[in-house]
Parts: structure tokens; sequence; C-alpha cells
């Protein structure tokens, strides 16, 4: 196995040394509508698509400037300045595995903001949506581009704000104010996990620097870093909506399309991953205790997600539990160490394309249909949307892993990986792989094909160019990104400055068992769905079903497991603290609080008013400093 | 000697900065005499605030040469050194932001001579006008804040000290609204200060008595060889040390403060809590780091305790205070106390020093900036009687006016030094300093240095609870239906306004510029 190479201090100037751009222009975006206001609201929108553009091109421009460097100088340190003297130094890493990062932030990022033009068109507060999206792109820029996780962390907070803000950004309506909220508490406690494991991490090495803590933790593996890589672990999960803290991710759909585009599907989600793979080398090596930790969440994940997905009728919440077994599979690569890691972040690339293209082909059914979810009421929308149509079947052929499309290489590298590495999770993953088939068929069949299930009053119709055209675009990255990353190995040669890679590059075979048993399988589950929801008719009333089904559609008693473990306890232990606290704690606190209040109520009456008492004050101090100094000084 | 006497050599070229501001000062004084009324006002603003520019560019024109001198200038009188220098750029930087406060209409009384809410005074009011020698005071009053840290004898020191003080001591009776009040505070601090001065001076006359001598390295060369047990030199550094204490509010000396900041016309309220501040910290550093250098084993434990009573002192009675104004002159209390606990953290090693003058050096940028910014504020919030003085007229401020709230309430997580802001900053600087002196002096003062910042933290929480309450008050409470208009503020006021929130901001995001500077200014030390 080869291991990452050492970051140099980049020195010279150029685009690397321009990089914090990519974190400033949609900052600035961002406070400029947000501090002018109404006053922006003509032009606001463009400013927004403008800002994250000049970010992208930036993001291309160091892209360029850092393969022209030799293998060994791919790690480029660009010192900003000293954030928490003698603890924290702000600056910014540029490697191959943040600048893929910035590029897929950045480029499906600007994507998504021409889309919202259009399909905000009509909103009244668009401005502040593009506010959002900015400060969204800008604190996930940080969190992928910081060389420390101090910054790492506010990037991540600044994501979790941006998302809490995006998805409540419909605030009329109640669901999306609980949801956002959901999604905010949910998040805490992955975000404490994170930072706990920071804490952890200064007090036992002494630095939160990537670059340092490689040769403070040498690869020894003790109970210390296990406890760092398992409460990494709890924030990534928290993050990235993996088990047990997956239940926010559906409810976020509650916010825009786009938001549920560029948010929970393509980039913010896939953060956890992010960590995961960049402490790879320090608290996750191979074969690890709590890579393994990471591989078992990312395989419990990928097939409850996809469970999940099986039973929802709203489309976007069935595309919300794919993206969870999506990031299942990312997970699950980023557990087996370097030789995956490749694979999960070329699965995490092209899901971020054709998860996006098909979030923003749904939101362009949803424009034509009156903002209706339902599938059970969509049904023969090829012809009316042949666009939107298009494009999706590419997104959906991507996700099944039909041979030769993105995701067939991403997640058949993945597979293949982990049948090698962990028999038993591989093989689960080919189940999830069925599976998906059969949950991305029934949406397809259940809304572009079969009979109109239509409210009386939908006219559906192919949305403007402003928004197919950005899909479009996915769907060409979805048909081809996936070949050009794994086949040659380009990407694994690409990350193995920031990540290491094993000492044999895999060979990507066409016709292994695991790969051939996954393609049976999708033909299986697709000609179920087929079978189910192609031929035979589709009722518009969900039918009751079976308990598998109603396990299901509850998200796997996902949200009553947590209301009887957590949140009703959790409630009783709020009474039962506020009794002892309004007993005792209290007591003591509005004691002290009222004694100082005290104290300063009668110290005030010194301050009489009158210049003599104030002279004599000063004579009394006088004194008193005289005597004390007399005092010491005979000591 | 021939009986002559020798003509001083001046280096003009050092004393620059100073020379500017007094002769400006002087000038102003002539455009009072000559210049017809009507014209005063348009002479008087360019000439003050081109003479504090001017000073400023003198001051970077020093410090970017490089090389500063190893021995102080005007016959050893004032020192031009790196914390000199550094104290006169930020005295400058604050007194032209507060003259754009002066500069605003209404601050002033249009006579002062008159008898409050007589017919003389109604007279003056409808003529207009104002007085206009409020300029040439403040820059003799910036002058002296610029001689008192800079000077290098105990004499040069006084007068650097009553330079400063006189002009206050006028420019504090002149506030239009509140005249009584005004009045008061003006006579108070003018005896209180005549009263402190005079302790300042029978203590030099002690040292003096002492070391023969009133040069500040001279009395520290008297100390390392004479008796120092002798309580003549005891006495005289206390009494001397009352009278610097008196003037940057330290417990027990700061019963001053409040009444004199809540009469004082807001925008001079605001000269004094930056700059006097900043200057009487710049003295007490000099003449406790270099004059009593070789003493601090006796100075330090009593300097403890008048920190720690000030930092009590100050964030408790904050908390019972309903006069916004009142409330800041005890914050600025508290704040000399955090200033105190950096000028107690000296070291044994010159690089140690240097760190903990430089912590001081930056929270008095970080702090300066803030409270002129939450001055500025105050100025306008108004009644139809003036300012909305008391604190439950600024209930639901945040609602009718979100920006200028949102503004007030970053300055005060400023004062309370909540990450992210500069005041963060500067506490964690100063704080640091003190634990390092502590670890470096050895136990016996170590463990009372941890109890100082320790001590220093619980205060921080106390005065959090007053701030925060202010900022709860402005935005969780209801609106009183005839609530204080927020009066349109002209350029000048949103000019302060907006530099006080980009610095508090910007060095609480990125410290490391002024820290640099910090550092620099403090590297070499003071000369001695």
């Amino acid at each position: 196995m080869e291991s990452p190479v050492e970051i140099v201090q980049h020195t010279a100037g150029g685009v690397i040394g321009l990089s914090w751009l990519m974190i400033v222009l949609p900052l600035l975006g961002a406070a400029i509508l947000l501090v002018l206001g109404r006053k922006t609201n003509r032009w606001g929108h463009l400013l927004g698509v403008a800002m994250s553009l000049a970010s992208f091109v930036v993001a291309v421009l160091g892209f360029f400037a850092l393969i022209g460097l030799p293998d060994d100088q791919r790690r480029q340190a660009v010192h900003l300045y000293e954030f928490i003297p003698g603890m924290v130094d702000m600056g910014l890493l540029i490697d191959p595995l943040s600048i893929s990062f910035a590029l897929l932030i950045t480029g499906v990022g600007s994507l998504i903001h021409i889309y919202s033009i259009g399909y905000m068109a009509h909103d009244p507060d668009r401005r502040r949506f593009f506010a959002y999206l900015n400060l969204f792109v800008a604190a996930m820029l940080l969190l992928v581009l910081s060389d420390n996780y101090v910054g790492l962390f506010i990037g991540w907070e600044g994501v979790g704000l941006a998302s809490y803000l995006l998805i409540g950004f419909w605030q009329f309506k109640p669901s999306a104010a609980v949801a956002a909220k959901k999604a905010f508490i949910v998040n805490r406690v992955g975000d404490f996990g994170l930072l706990v494991g920071m804490f952890i991490i200064w007090t036992s090495f002494g630095t939160l620097a990537f670059g340092d803590l490689g040769a403070k933790v040498n690869g020894v593996q003790d109970g210390t870093t296990l406890a760092i890589g398992l409460l990494l672990l709890l924030g990534a999960c928290g993050k990235s909506a993996q088990l047990p803290l997956q239940s926010w991710l559906l409810d976020a759909m509650e916010g825009p399309t786009p938001v549920s585009a560029l948010i929970h599907a393509a980039t913010m989600v896939t953060a956890g991953v992010y960590l995961v793979v960049r402490s790879g080398a320090f608290f996750f090596p191979e074969g690890s205790t709590a890579a393994l930790a990471v591989a078992i969440v990312g395989a419990a994940t990928l097939l409850a997600g996809a469970i999940i997905g099986c039973a929802k009728d709203d489309i976007k919440k069935g595309l919300a539990g794919s993206t969870m077994s999506q990031i299942g599979y990312m997970m699950l690569g980023a557990g087996l160490g370097p030789a995956g890691y490749a694979f999960a972040i070329g699965h995490l690339i092209t899901h971020g394309f054709f998860k996006a293209d098909m979030f923003l082909g749904a939101g362009s059914v949803m424009h034509g249909m009156n903002d209706e979810v339902n599938m059970r009421k969509y049904g023969g929308l090829r012809k009316y949307m042949p666009i939107t149509f298009v494009t999706f079947i590419v997104g959906y052929l991507a996700i099944i892993g039909f041979p030769l499309l993105s995701g067939y290489f991403t997640k058949d590298g993945i597979i293949e990986t982990a049948v090698h590495h962990q028999p038993v999770l591989g093989w689960l993953a080919v189940a999830g792989a069925g599976i998906t088939g059969f949950y991305m068929s029934r949406m397809i069949f259940m809304t572009f094909f079969g009979e109109k299930r239509w409210d009386a009053d939908a006219h559906p119709h192919e949305s403007p160019a402003v928004m197919t055209v950005p899909l479009i675009i996915l769907s060409i990255g979805s048909i081809f990104l996936g070949g050009y990353l794994i086949l040659s190995n380009t990407l694994m040669k690409f990350l193995a400055p920031a990540v290491g890679r094993p000492t044999d590059l895999p060979v990507f075979h066409f016709a292994s068992v695991p790969g051939l048993a996954t393609l049976a399988l999708v033909a299986v589950g697709a000609g179920f769905a087929w079978f189910r929801y192609g031929r035979a008719e589709v009722p518009v009333v969900a039918p009751r079903g079976s308990f598998v089904t109603t396990f299901a559609r509850r998200d796997l008693y996902g949200d009553a497991l947590n209301e009887s473990l957590f949140m009703r306890p959790g409630q009783w232990l709020t009474r039962i603290a506020v009794f002892f606290d309004n007993r005792g704690i209290d007591g003591v606190v509005n004691g002290l609080a009222a004694g100082i209040g005290g104290t300063s109520g009668r110290l005030r009456r010194l301050q009489t008013g009158f210049a003599r008492t104030y002279a004599l004050s000063i004579l009394i101090g006088a004194a008193l400093l005289t005597g004390a100094l007399l005092l010491v000084g005979n000591i | 000697m021939n009986g002559a006497i020798e003509a001083p050599t001046i280096e003009y070229g050092l004393l620059a900065p100073l020379l500017l501001v007094f002769g400006a000062a002087v000038i102003g004084v002539l455009v009072e005499a000559f210049a017809p009324r009507y014209l005063r006002k348009s002479i008087h603003v360019p000439l003050t605030l081109l003479s504090l520019a001017g000073g400023f560019a003198l001051v970077l024109v020093q410090a970017l040469r490089g090389s500063l001198p190893t021995t102080p200038a005007a016959m050893g009188a004032v020192a031009v050194d790196g914390p000199s220098l550094f104290i006169w750029g930020v005295i400058l930087v604050l007194s032209f932001v507060c003259v754009l406060l002066i500069n605003d209409e209404g601050h002033f009384v249009a006579s002062a001579a008159a008898v409050p809410g007589s017919a003389d005074e109604e007279e003056a009011e409808t003529a207009g006008g104002g007085h206009t020698e409020v300029y040439p005071l403040v820059l003799f009053a910036v002058g002296g804040m610029m001689l008192f840290p800079a000077a290098h004898d105990l004499l040069t020191m006084f007068v650097g000290l009553e330079v400063m003080s006189l002009p206050l001591y006028l420019l504090c009776g002149l506030a239009r609204r509140r005249r009584l009040l005004s009045q008061e505070a003006s006579m108070k601090y003018f005896l209180l200060g005549a009263f402190s001065s005079a302790f300042f001076l029978y203590g030099m006359a002690m040292i003096y008595g002492y070391a023969g001598t009133v040069s500040l390295p001279g009395i520290n060369q008297a100390l390392s060889s004479g008796v120092l047990l002798d309580p003549l030199l005891l006495i005289g550094m206390a009494l001397l040390g009352v009278g610097l204490l008196f003037k940057i509010g330290a417990a027990p000396f700061q019963a001053w403060k409040p009444d004199v900041y809540q009469g004082a016309p807001t925008p001079i309220t605001a000269l004094m809590a930056s700059g006097t501040l900043v200057a009487a910290v710049g003295a007490l550093l000099r003449v406790f780091w270099v004059g009593l250098g070789n003493l601090d084993w006796d100075w330090r434990p009593v300097m403890w305790g008048v920190a720690a009573l000030t930092m009590l002192v100050g964030s408790i009675l904050a908390i019972t205070q309903t006069d916004i104004k009142r409330m800041l002159a005890y914050s600025s209390i508290a704040h000399a106390g955090f200033l105190l606990i950096g000028v107690m953290a000296t070291f044994d090693s010159p690089a140690g020093n240097a760190g903990s003058l430089s912590a001081i050096l930056f929270y008095l940028v970080v702090y300066g900036f803030t409270t002129v910014g939450a001055f500025a504020v105050v100025t306008i919030v108004r009644d139809p009687g003036g300012e909305a003085w008391h604190l439950s007229r600024w209930a639901g401020l945040g609602k009718r006016s979100p920006l200028l709230a949102g503004t007030f309430a970053f300055f005060l997580l400023a004062f309370a030094g909540i990450p992210l802001t500069s005041g963060f900053f500067g506490k964690y600087a100063v704080f640091t300093a003190a634990l390092g002196s502590g670890a470096e002096v050895g136990d016996s003062l170590g463990g009372w240095m941890v109890g100082l910042v320790v001590l220093g933290v619980v205060a921080s929480a106390v005065a959090a609870f007053f701030y925060v309450r202010v900022i709860v008050l402005m935005f969780f409470s209801d609106a009183a239906a005839d609530g204080p208009s927020i009066a349109v503020p002209s350029t000048g006021t949103v000019a302060v306004i907006s530099v006080a929130m980009l610095v508090t901001v910007g060095v609480g995001l990125f410290p490391q510029p002024v820290l640099d500077l910090a550092n620099q200014a403090a590297s070499g030390l003071f000369i001695r």
C-alpha cells in the first residue's frame, strides 16, 4: 500500500494561492443579498449564479494548476492566517481529494443555481433563496478545503445552518418548519460526536491540522484512536443520514426541490464520507475496528434506505431513501481503506450527477403538475415532458448500474472491493443493488408510463430551457463520468497523493461473479417492478399492503424508535431534571445571582454622588495601597 | 558648567506627531480669538481632522522607517519607542473617530456660562452655533494623551497628565441636555482629578527624595543600588500608583467614572473611555515596568488585589445600573481590571515581557474601537429630551431598528468576550500572558496568577449577564408605544459605527494583522 504524500507549504502565488476566493466569492454573494435585502430582488438571483460560477472557475483553474504539479507536490497547504494563536492556523489544503469535492460542489452547485432561476421564478423570496444557496456553497467549500478540523467544523456547522434555513424555506408550512427543526436537532447529536472527537484529538495529539496529525498518530492504533474514530463516525452519520441518525433526511424533502438536489443529495450529505476519507489515514486505517464500523454502518444503511425507497409514493421521499442507500454504498467503500476510497469518492461524484439529475427531473415533473409529489397521481408523463423523461431515464439507468453508465462502474467497484475485503457486507451490497433495481423501476413506471391518474386541474408541460439545460448537462455526466474515472483507474491515481492507494491497482472486470450477480438481481428487481407497476394498474389510493410495506412506509419505524427510545425518556429526564433544577440547582444559581445582585445593590449605595465621599474613598484606597506596600515590602 | 544655561537639544523629527497636534491646538485657539463666529466651525473641523490624520501619518512614517532611537528624545524627557508609537497611533485614530462624533450637531451646549433653564440659555440656543472651543480643547487633550504615556521622567509625565485632564474637565461640562448633571460631572471630575494629581505629585516628591532623580530609568537604577525597604520609596510608589490608577478607573479609585461618563456629552465620553484609558494604561506600564521594574516583587501582590477588586466592582455594580452610559462606565471599569491583569504579567525574560506588553496593546486597540462604537450608537437613540439614557427605553429596539440594535448587540458581545468578536481575542491574549507569566516566575506567584485569571473569567461571566440583559431587552421585550426614535445619523456617525464594527468583526475573524503589529511594537519593549 502506498501512503499519502507529505503536505507541502504552498509558497508561490498563482491560482492555488488564490483558492480562498472560492469560499469568499459565494460568501460575498450571500452577504450582499442578505444585507441589501429587497433592493436586490431584481438581480439577486443573477448575482447568486455569477458568484457560484466564478467559484467554479477558480476551482477549475486550481484543478489544472494542481495536475500541472508532480505527484509529490500535489498536496498544497495555503496558509491564510493564525486563527487562535498557538492552536489553530487557518489554512486551506488543496489536494486531489479536496479539489474533487470543490469541483463537484461548484460545478453541480452552479447548475442547480441556474435551474433554480426557473424553478423559483414565481417565489417572492427568490433572492433570499439564492442568498442561502450561496451561503451553503461557501460553507461547504470551507468544509472540504480547510486544512484542519476546526475549519472543517465551522464549515460543517455552516452547511448545517444553510440546510436548516433551506429546509424551512417555506416556513409558512408547519411541516417544513418541523422538518427543519428535526434536521437541526438530529444533526446536533452527530455534531456533538464530531466535537468531542476533536477535543480528544487535541488533547491526545496537540494538533488539529491534517498536515501534522500523520506524524503524531504515526499509524498507532489504540483505544484513543478507536474512540476518536467512532466519534467522528457519529458525526458522519448525522450529516450523511446514516443509521442510526438517518431519520431527518426524509423529512428534509420539505425544502424546495433544488435544495434537495444540491444539499440533500449531491453535496452536503456526502460530507460524512469526506470526513471518513479525510481522517482515513489517521483514524480509519485499513483493517481497523473503526473502519469496520464504518463499513457495517454503510451496509446497514444501504439496505435500510433501499427498503424505505420501495414503499414511498412521494417521488422526493423515494429519491431520499435512495440517497440514503447510495451514501451507504459510499460509506461501505470508505470503510475498506485505500482500496475502497477511489470507488467511494467516484460513486460520490457520479451520484452527485445522476441523483441531482433525477431530483431536478422530479422538480421539473412537480413544476408541471402543480407541485404534486404523489406518484400515484402521475402516470404517462413521458409524452408530455420528453426532455425530463429522457434525462430522468439516464439518471435511472445510471443508478441501477446499467452497464457502461456512470453508476455501473463506481457501484460495481465498491461491491467488488467489498466482496473481496468483507464478503458478508459485499453480498449484502449485491442484494441492495437488486432492491435498487426494483424501487427505481417502480418510480419510472409510476411516473412516466401507464395510465394518466392526474388530478383534474393538472396540465403537465415541459419546463423552460433554464431548467432543462442543467438536466441535459447532468445526464451527460451521468453517462460518461463513471467510465472515465474508473476504467483506467484515473481517479485512483489522481487521488493517491491525498489518500494513498493499494499497491496493485485493481483491474475492472466486466464479467466477475459479484458483478454478474448484481446485474441479474437488478434485472429481477426491475422485472418485478414492471410486473407490479408497469403491466398492472396502479391504484390511486395506496393499498394497505403487508406488514413489510407498512414497515417500509414508516421508515422502518425509525421515528417511532427515536420517539420511544430517546424522545419519551428524554422528556422524562428533562422533567426530572427540571424538578431538581427548580429545587436544587436553581436555588443555588438564583441564590448566587440574587447574591450578586444584592451585593450590587448594596455596593451601589457607596456611590452617593457626593464628591466628598468619592474623595474619601480615594483617600482610604491610598491608605490601603500604602499599607499593603509597606506590608509586602517588609515581609 | 560655566553658569550659562545650556540650550536643550530637541529631536523635532521624532516629536513631530506630538508637535503637530499641539501646534494645531494653538492655531485653534487663535482661530477662536480672531475668526468670525460663523466661520469658526468650518475652520476648526478640517484643521482638527487634518492635524490628527497628519499626526497619524507621521507616526506611520516613523514606524515604517524601522530603526527607532534607543535613547529618549528631548533631553531624556520623551521616549519615542515602539510602544509609544503604537499608542500614539491608536490614540490618533480613536480621537479622529471621536471628532467625527463631536462634529455631529446637538451634543454641545450653545453657551456654557448661561444658567440652565434661564432666558440667557434660551437666547443662546435660538442663536445656535454652540461652543467651537471644543475643537482646540480636544486637540490639547489628545496631545496630553500622547505625551502622558511617552513621558520618560515623572515631571514630564505630570505635565502630560494635566494637559490631558484639564481640557477634559471643561469638555465634560458642555453637554446640551441634562445640563445640571453635566456641570456636576465636570465639577466632580475636576475636584477628584485635582485630588488624585496631588497624590501623584506627592508620590513623585517622595520618590525624588529616595532616588534623587525623576527620570524613570534613573529611579530604577537607584532601586538596584539603594535600600529597597525605605518607607520613602514604598509610600512614594503607592501614591504614584494612586494617581495613575485613578486615571484608568481602577477600584477603589473608580467612583468618578460612572458619574462623569454619564454627565459628559456622549462623544466626549467616547473619547475618555477610549483615548484616556489607552494613554493611562500606557503611562501605568511605563512607570511600573521601566521606573519600578526592579521592585516588581513588591508591587505585584498589591496590583493583584487592585486588579481583582476592579474586575469584581466593575462587573458586579454594572448589574444594577439603569442608565446605559453608567452601565458602559462600569463595563469600562471591569475592562480596566482585565488590563491590570496584563500589567501584572511581567516575566523574567524580555521575550515574555514583550509578549504580555503586546497582549495589552492588542487589548487596548480592541476595547478602544468597540467602546467608541457603543457610545456612538448611544448618541443616536434619542428621546424628545435628548439621548434615551434609561435602559427601559431601549426595550424592543431590535424590532424597530434591527440593524442598529444588532450592531449594538455585537459590540456588547465583544465587551463580553464572545468568540468571533475582537473582545474574545483581547481577553484571550491577556489571560494567556498572565498564565504564562505565572508559570515562568515559579510556583510562588504562579498559583496567584492562575487565581487572578480564574477571577477574571468569573468576572467576565458576571459581566456577560448584564451585556446579554441589554440584548434580551432590545430583542425580546415589547417596545414602549412612545419609544425612542432613532435619529437619522450623520455621515460622520455612520462612519464611526461602521469603522468600529469593521474592527470588531475584522479582528474577531482575523486577529493576526493587529497581533503582528502589536508584537512588532512590543518587541523592543520600552526604552530604558
